[in-house]
């Protein structure tokens, strides 16, 4: 769709805004896998009341948006080895890297913090190659 | 207070996920696959995303606290070591596989259906292993 690019460029805006809030009001960096890490792994006990929140927020306001498209098909794959190693090589990665998309992409490279750079970098040349190999190579996806 | 604030936070970031077509797998493999017909809108949402993001840095250069009492996060430590480069690339290949990363992952699961609670279910088993798999690469580097 040609519009897409302003939608995402809207949705951007949004996610940011979402981080500004958190940064500016809360004191603390909107990472999504931090804030879930943090949760399940039980070493960020004390915040839990706010990472909570954090989270239903996240999933409920797509709940609340969903009605007004319709039908949204998120194309995942039916492969259930794909999907099971790819969960598991975002969770370790993420916990190892100290951060992801949201966390060393957004709220790192706004900050210009060397090793949100460094990481973005990693995980989009990880990303490329793996789609490349999987996808044109392999054909899995 | 702290709760309603990262409830704000959290369905602004969930909304902005939502329409900027995030949870679209297609859409992110799209933009990884510069090999193949490329999808240019992730570009797009990570730049809208850094706007706002900035502007919230540079005020925090000129205010004392957060709204919500506390402090600002400490400046970022610049050290780039190997578990960021291994857990970042590590990532990525999760990431590339089946086109999710943690925000969208929880921002689809009212719609994405089965395949999507499977992969947060895997994601959360690898986040409770992640700490005791890095400390036993920590002893064996050590060791090395």
């Amino acid at each position: 769709m040609e519009q897409d690019w302003i939608w995402g460029l809207i949705g951007g805006l949004l996610i940011g805004t979402g981080g500004a809030v958190y940064l500016l009001a809360n004191g603390r960096i909107m990472g999504a896998s931090g804030i879930l890490g943090g949760l399940v792994d039980g070493s960020e006990r004390h915040h839990w009341r706010e990472r909570a929140a954090f989270l239903v927020g996240v999933l409920l306001l797509p709940v609340l948006l969903y009605p007004l498209y319709g039908t949204v098909d998120t194309h995942i794959t039916q492969n259930w080895t794909v999907i099971i190693v790819a969960g598991v090589l975002v969770g370790v990665g993420t916990r190892f890297a100290n951060g992801c998309t949201s966390g060393h992409g957004v709220c790192g490279i706004s900050r210009l913090s060397l090793r949100g750079i460094v990481s973005t970098v990693f995980y989009i040349l990880a990303g490329g190659l793996t789609v490349a190999v999987f996808r044109h190579l392999l054909e899995w996806i | 207070m702290r709760a309603l604030y990262a409830f704000i936070a959290g369905g602004l970031f969930g909304s902005g996920l939502f329409v900027s077509g995030m949870t679209d797998t297609l859409k992110v493999q799209g933009w990884l696959d510069v090999f193949g017909d490329w999808d240019p809108t992730l570009a797009f949402v990570m730049g809208g995303a850094i706007i706002p993001m900035a502007i919230a840095w540079a005020l925090v250069s000129r205010r004392r606290a957060p709204l919500a009492g506390g402090a600002f996060p400490n400046r970022p430590d610049p050290q780039v070591g190997r578990e960021l480069i291994i857990g970042s690339s590590l990532f990525g290949a999760g990431w590339g596989l089946a086109g999710l990363c943690p925000g969208p992952a929880i921002a689809s699961l009212s719609y994405g259906g089965a395949a999507h609670w499977v992969f947060v279910a895997a994601m959360l088993a690898g986040m409770i292993v992640a700490p005791r798999l890095r400390s036993e690469l920590d002893r064996r580097v050590a060791r090395d």
